[in-house]
């Protein structure tokens, strides 16, 4: 008998334009020490199956019918008290974000012992020991003076750490982990990955990983569930599913994932049932007035050339020198970057990796150091209106596109503004022109000009920060993250996009990651950097087959591995 | 952390010293005291001999130089209109001022948390709906409105409450208190609602859209999914976040009570302070009405720093010296 049972069950969000089903006649069984991998795009329903379960669907969300049994009990009936002590007693739950999954003005013990005490007729003195081997447990070190601190005490893999004591602070038999190492960097994500493994052998747990990571799945679940659009597409075992899969769909979500092992030209075009479509039409970039410009020389060699580039961030102010705190987000980082070339920076969260594009693009300004943009200086050293022409040729696409866009103005401004300030075009029908072909070039068509930002989606979004990134027709595009807020099958589209236009228009590119696989697709030349050092610059290939730092070899061994 | 209190209270002082300057600017543009104190059969050489005596032809930095130094050895000047000391007139009025502030600012937050926690739990339902529409006119009317409304309807038409003074008064040396006596409290209803209904209805407000933003965040979904009880999410998890940026509003808020309170004095005729900032006013008593700025200065910045120092006393992440 499996552990966990669903049976047809159908989610439905009623609203004001009628009842949005997220969740279509799924069922779905867990097993006792198994990993199940429930894996799917954005708006495939793989939360909320988690949080059905649970009974924790957000108003107006309801259970509109099918059956949850846990251990031969139906406990889709319950009532909401009754429910209580299922939850995180029998059945626990993984957010995703660590840093706001704890309470932040209580202890770590304080919400240890209370959940123990909700669940179990135990002494406080009892809770509090119990919480303290917990922390061990789960690999915090020093649990005894440990479990007195805040949250914010605490690292984000740490805080995953304690959010995963909590949630087997009752010894549940079923865990559902919502994304548990999304937010988390690489090296943390394999450490908390082979602890959720190692749990659930050693406890006989079963576990429903949801994520959106194939790499993820294929390093961890036994078994693999994915759904699309609310409807479970296909299930079967790891290997299979991820290798050989049956469905149309799951081999085209499975062709999207940038393969870890071997760089591949372009990526094969993903045809989802209903996607947004325009997005996927081949645009003929020859004879374009972007690649058409004068200025697209495929000069040879050395396009930006950045030598020992520091930055200091003020943390805390003093009146007396001795007592202010910096941090040295950059550490004297030399590198330099070919014209024509992707140019890839790659690193954990605070290494710096963001901080030298802010530099870069004149956003905060160096503290030491120089970087020569074609023979300019970008420093402001030797004159302002020397970088400020420079920086005209550098344009960036930030990572989040959801706020780097004004949801107040309408796309044809937006893709217009650096035309307007930096005073490219001499009246509004030449830049309506540029704008509408813009607007043609990254996918969207000319219409998209007079809508606003909130009626598109992420990928087009980042589609439109591209364009305005292009207005300027600039030789040098920085693109911080581009991707990492996307979904694999727009992320797979938005890749295709930039190379297209870094071949036609001799477009040289920064590309920073976090994302491994994908600065192997993408980059010709990597530099690795870790606490605002650049530790090792090389060819893209040599970093990942023959890495030369210890710290780079780590990174590459615990990037989840998903080969075809 | 000794550092950040110390910086914060020589903000404070600094803060005092331009209200100060600010104050005695604006003393010139009020009027004459002269006028006001010689009677008929002056003459320009009593005025001149009156003014000189009194400082009042030096320039205002000078008066106010003067007035600062007076101060730090507790003499604020003499009143022009009584010909008392500035500081024992004031004493006298302060307990009636500091008590009805006490009680609306009791009132405004006791009702204004409560009803706040209670909208933000149900957010739709007959009662929060209620709560919500009448709390519009706490608002949306002016305060002396509300203040003749109450009169109107309890002292003149229901005849249940006094409509003016602090009735009867025990004087216990050094402070006369109106709550002792069953007149002094039923006198203290009518005026202590008037001033705390707006702040009562801010700080309602205030508390429904932040607790309804705590409970949106993960960790109170992540508490529901340990199998909290909703009773610890709410009242444990929830409330302790929400106050955090509450008490800083309620802070100023209770300062404004005591400045505001010249109006509801005016309307009940209390005999407190601000009656006698305004009486001051009209004779352009100028020892009074510095003493009196100073005064209410001195309770916002002192009200300041005490909700500072109640933030690192609530929350953890300002005490590791991130904050400041």
């Amino acid at each position: 008998m499996a552990l966990l049972e669903i049976k047809n069950m159908v989610v439905e969000f009623p609203g004001r334009h009628g009842v949005f089903t997220s969740v279509k006649d799924v069922s779905l069984d867990v097993a006792e020490g198994e990993i199940l991998g429930l894996v799917g795009e954005s708006g495939a329903g793989k939360s909320t199956v988690g949080n059905a379960v649970l009974n924790l669907l957000q108003a107006p969300g309801r259970l509109a019918a099918g059956e949850v049994w846990l251990n031969g009990e139906r406990i889709d009936q319950l009532s909401q008290s009754k429910f209580r002590s299922i939850r995180g007693k029998r059945i626990s739950m993984i957010f995703q974000d660590p840093m706001t999954s704890l309470n932040p003005i209580e202890t770590i013990e304080y919400q240890l012992v209370e959940t123990i005490l909700t669940h179990l007729d135990v002494s406080k003195k009892e809770a509090e020991q119990r919480a303290i081997d917990l922390l061990d447990q789960v690999g915090i070190p020093d649990p005894a003076t440990r479990i007195k601190q805040y949250p914010h005490q605490f690292s984000g893999g740490m805080r995953q750490r304690v959010v995963i004591a909590l949630a087997l602070s009752v010894e549940p038999e079923l865990i559902i982990a919502d994304e548990p190492t999304t937010a988390l960097d690489v090296t943390i994500q394999a450490q908390i990955l082979e602890l959720i493994k190692d749990l659930c052998k050693s406890r006989n747990l079963g576990v429903i990983l949801v994520t959106h990571d194939m790499g993820v799945i294929a390093e961890t679940a036994d078994r693999v569930a994915v759904m699309y659009k609310g409807e479970l597409i296909e299930v079967g075992d790891s290997d299979q599913v991820l290798r050989a899969p049956k469905e149309e769909y799951t081999k085209s979500l499975i062709a999207a994932v940038p393969p870890s092992n071997k760089k591949i030209h372009r990526f094969p075009k993903v045809a989802l049932t209903d996607s947004d479509g325009s997005a996927l039409q081949d645009f003929d970039l020859k004879g374009h007035w972007l690649a058409a410009g004068d200025v697209h020389d495929a000069t040879q060699g050395t396009l930006l050339d950045v030598k020992n580039l520091s930055k200091r961030f003020l943390v805390q102010n003093a009146f007396l020198e001795r007592n202010r705190r910096y941090v040295d987000a950059i550490k004297s980082v030399s590198f330099d970057v070919k014209a024509g070339e992707t140019f890839g920076l790659v690193g954990e969260s605070g290494s710096g990796k963001s901080t030298v594009a802010r530099v870069l693009t004149g956003i905060h300004p160096a503290t030491s150091g120089e970087m020569i943009f074609d023979g300019k200086d970008l420093t402001g050293k030797s004159g302002k209106s020397e970088a400020a022409a420079a920086r005209g040729d550098i344009q960036m696409v930030f990572q989040d596109p959801y706020s780097s866009l004004n949801g107040r103005m309408k796309i044809g401004s937006i893709v217009a503004e650096p035309m307007v300030v930096n005073n490219l075009t001499s009246n509004k029908e030449e830049r309506d022109d540029i704008v509408a072909d813009l607007l043609e070039l990254v996918g969207l068509g000319k219409d998209a000009a007079r809508k606003f930002p909130h009626e598109f989606s992420g990928g087009q979004r980042q589609r439109i920060s591209i364009a305005r990134a292009l207005a300027t027709r600039p030789r040098f595009l920085i693109c911080d993250e581009p991707t990492s807020a996307l979904d694999v099958s727009i992320q797979a589209q938005i890749l295709n996009l930039l190379k297209d236009l870094q071949e036609e228009l001799n477009l040289t590119l920064l590309f920073i990651s976090h994302d491994l696989p994908v600065i192997r697709q993408m980059c010709d030349r990597v530099g690795v950097m870790q606490f605002g050092e650049l530790m090792e610059v090389a060819e893209t290939e040599a970093i990942f087959e023959a890495p030369q730092v210890a710290y780079t070899q780590q990174l590459v061994s615990q990037m989840p591995k998903f080969s075809k | 952390m000794l550092s950040y209190i110390v910086k914060r209270a020589l903000q404070s002082v600094l803060v005092l010293l331009a209200v100060g300057l600010v104050a005695f600017s604006m003393f010139r543009f009020v009027g004459d005291p002269v006028e006001n104190m010689l009677g008929q059969e002056r003459t320009n050489a009593d005025i001149e001999r009156l003014r000189e005596s009194l400082g009042l032809n030096d320039p205002f930095l000078v008066q106010y130089w003067d007035f600062l130094v007076g101060a730090v050895q507790g003499d604020v000047g003499v009143s022009f209109r009584q010909g008392r000391p500035a500081l024992e007139l004031i004493m006298e009025r302060a307990p009636a001022t500091l008590e009805l502030a006490l009680v609306s600012a009791i009132f405004a937050m006791v009702l204004g948390i409560v009803l706040g926690i209670y909208t933000a739990i149900n957010r739709k339902g007959p009662i929060t709906n209620f709560i919500l529409s009448t709390s519009l006119i706490g608002v949306s009317l002016p305060t002396f409105l509300i203040g003749i409304l109450l009169i109107y309807i309890f002292a003149v038409e229901l005849k249940w409450l006094p409509s003016f003074g602090r009735g009867e008064t025990v004087d216990l040396g050094w402070w006369s208190t109106g709550l002792l006596t069953w007149s002094g409290i039923k006198s203290l209803i009518l005026p202590s609602i008037t001033l705390g209904l707006y702040q009562m209805t801010l700080i309602m407000r205030l508390v429904r859209s932040e607790m309804s933003e705590v409970l949106r965040q993960d960790y109170i979904r992540f508490a529901r999914a340990r199998g909290l009880s909703e009773r610890a999410i709410n009242f444990r998890h929830a409330v302790k976040n929400t106050l955090i940026p509450v008490i800083t509003v309620a802070g100023l808020q209770i300062g404004s009570i005591i400045a505001f309170a010249i109006i509801t004095e005016t309307v009940f005729q209390w005999p407190g302070v601000g009656l006698l900032f305004i009486d001051s006013v009209q004779f352009v008593d100028i020892p009074v009405m510095a003493s009196y700025l100073m005064l209410i200065s001195v309770m916002f910045v002192g009200i300041n720093f005490l909700v500072d120092m109640l933030y690192l006393a609530i929350d953890p992440r300002l005490r590791d010296g991130k904050g400041s």
